[in-house]
């Protein structure tokens, strides 16, 4: 039988589901201007497809290696991109630490996000886990690395808002 | 002068040449229907892959043309084949899977097998059990094969053809559009992964927008504001002789910036103000000969090849109904990039796919047709610009191509449907 988590367990775990719960709220709440300062300045944010991850291809929906490129996306849906109008609700799952080396949290979270368009009707957009790695050393956790694994292959139109 | 004034000036003087299309050929479902027999069952050759996607003896992949769902098999002697993914006995589909490896192909529902061709090699119990039961005596196992299609490869694209009448598909592309396959699977490729999108919109108006270079740069900020694509760049729009299909190619830097911005005035997508924190996503590599930065090659009816900068990639069209279609992206380079160069792909890819930071808006272009011709019986598009002739054009503004597909379409399809 597993033991009971130690006080520092605990702490990592809510760290950890804290950021992400963050995350969801940021882009749902459409405060995406907020959202790139819970990245580390050398970060690595990738959207990539089951299909394509569990084939041991690279090739992602949104693949950013910079904080900068996280603001140039929000900058460029702000002023640029052209799409239907549409808000998301993420709904996550448990948050699990699975393993720690130093001040960084590898976690696992299953997140479902809705997407609700201009018509009204909300639908299952997209499915998948999160597979982070989080520096909890500063003053507030931040994602060093945040990979969403998308089950649902087929994208509904496009993709513009983070996942 | 902007663009603005341009347009003003075209309205004040309108043109008797140019094509119009009825809305209901994006709609009705009785053109739907008849598409599926005449093209995509007719004398076309449809795009189902590359042959890198099954690269060893007993890969397969299902896939579909128009909306049939087919497989693509390489056979143990390396052949490719293309069969309906429906088995001969009771229509069940034999393959079940996305993609994989096997020695042959078996319906779960009784078993029947086929090899990599699509030939029936077992029926259980045929001979019946204990005396009883079997198929009739003159059960011919070679008159039950699955549907094999025709099927030939250029320069490692795999096309199939229901047709047992069209031309070869070399001659069905004809000569510019084999040359740019040519040019860009130049040698050996490796696929990067798939993307796959939805679209609530009739295909058709995705080959429209894919042969329609007028757009690129009125839609789509980032090929205006990074001079990606322009219409003021050095390209042409270029048709096979049989205007089935459209080459789009232009060359980045072939523009005067300070001229450009006179031509697009106060354009949204020329936006001088527009600036990336990390430009690391637009650096790249000149890695054609001749240049050339942009090619959409739109091949009727199912495929497009593009490369815009250092992004390759197939774009292939299934057919959902009337008002929906997918569209498959599979992204590849080549199997002698380095590392960087890999690097360089992957991050480019931002700007294509549904979560492309140019090719996004495509689909919402689609949608907002779709949505806004619903239930009309006897309206007409209006594309002229160019001169609304299916006329090649040694420039960019110009929808001469989208006119040619339109032809072709009348020709196989007709615009005039009786009601069934």
């Amino acid at each position: 039988m597993m033991g009971l988590p130690t006080l520092e367990q605990m702490q990592l775990q809510h760290a950890a589901a804290q950021v992400n719960a963050l995350h969801a709220e940021l882009i749902d709440d459409d405060r995406l201007e907020e959202w790139p300062d819970l990245f580390e300045e050398n970060c690595r944010y990738s959207v990539i497809s089951a299909e394509n991850h569990n084939r041991s291809l690279n090739l992602a929906a949104v693949f950013c290696d910079s904080r900068g490129m996280l603001v140039d996306r929000i900058v460029s849906l702000r002023r640029a991109n052209i799409f239907p109008a549409h808000s998301y609700r993420h709904i996550l799952g448990p948050t699990r630490v699975k393993s720690t080396s130093g001040q960084i949290v590898t976690a696992q979270t299953n997140y479902v996000v809705l997407m609700t368009r201009n018509d009204g009707q909300t639908s299952i957009y997209n499915s998948g886990k999160y597979v982070d790695e989080i520096d909890v050393s500063g003053a507030a956790p931040r994602f060093l690395s945040k990979t969403a694994i998308f089950d649902t292959h087929l994208i509904d139109t496009m993709m513009v808002r983070p996942i | 002068m902007s663009i603005r004034q341009q347009t003003d000036a075209f309205d004040q003087a309108p043109s008797t040449a140019g094509c119009r299309v009825p809305y209901r050929v994006f709609t009705d479902r009785q053109y739907y229907d008849r598409e599926q027999e005449n093209i995509f069952k007719g004398n076309c050759w449809s795009f189902v892959g590359l042959e890198a996607e099954v690269p060893q003896a007993g890969d397969f992949k299902s896939t579909f043309v128009g909306e049939t769902p087919v497989i693509l098999t390489r056979d143990s002697d390396g052949s490719l084949h293309v069969v309906v993914n429906r088995c001969a006995h009771r229509g069940a589909l034999v393959c079940r899977e996305m993609r994989g490896n096997r020695a042959s192909l078996e319906c779960v529902y009784h078993q029947w097998a086929y090899d990599l061709k699509g030939n029936l090699i077992g029926v259980p119990f045929r001979r019946g059990l204990k005396g009883q039961g079997g198929m009739p005596g003159d059960f011919d196992m070679s008159q039950h094969n699955l549907r094999q299609l025709r099927t030939e490869t250029v320069g490692g694209l795999v096309f199939a053809s229901f047709s047992e009448t069209v031309e070869s598909c070399r001659d069905f592309l004809g000569p510019i559009v084999v040359e740019q396959i040519e040019r860009i699977m130049c040698k050996p490729i490796t696929v990067l992964g798939d993307q796959r999108q939805r679209i609530r919109g009739n295909w058709k108006l995705y080959a429209e927008n894919t042969r329609d270079p007028y757009h690129a740069s009125l839609l789509h900020l980032f090929h205006n504001t990074f001079g990606l694509y322009r219409s003021t760049q050095t390209g042409e729009a270029l048709m096979d002789a049989n205007k089935r299909h459209s080459l789009l190619y232009s060359i980045a830097a072939s523009n005067d910036d300070a001229a450009d911005k006179q031509a697009y005035g106060d354009s949204r997508t020329f936006d001088t103000e527009f600036k990336l924190q990390d430009m690391s996503l637009l650096k790249g590599r000149q890695e054609f000969a001749d240049n050339v930065t942009l090619v959409i090659l739109a091949v009727y009816p199912n495929l497009v090849l593009q490369q815009i900068q250092n992004t390759l990639a197939v774009r292939q069209t299934v057919t959902y109904g009337p008002d929906e279609f997918e569209l498959v992206w599979t992204h590849f380079g080549y199997q002698d990039d380095d590392a960087e160069m890999q690097a360089i792909r992957l991050k480019q890819a931002n700007l294509i796919g549904p979560a492309g930071l140019i090719s996004m808006e495509d689909g919402e272009a689609v949608e907002i047709v779709q949505d806004a011709i619903v239930g009309e019986a006897s309206a007409t598009s209006y594309i002229a610009m160019g001169g609304g002739r299916a006329e090649d054009a040694d420039h960019l503004v110009t929808e001469g191509a989208i006119i040619g597909f339109w032809d072709n379409y009348r020709e196989m399809v007709g615009f005039d449907l009786e009601p069934a």
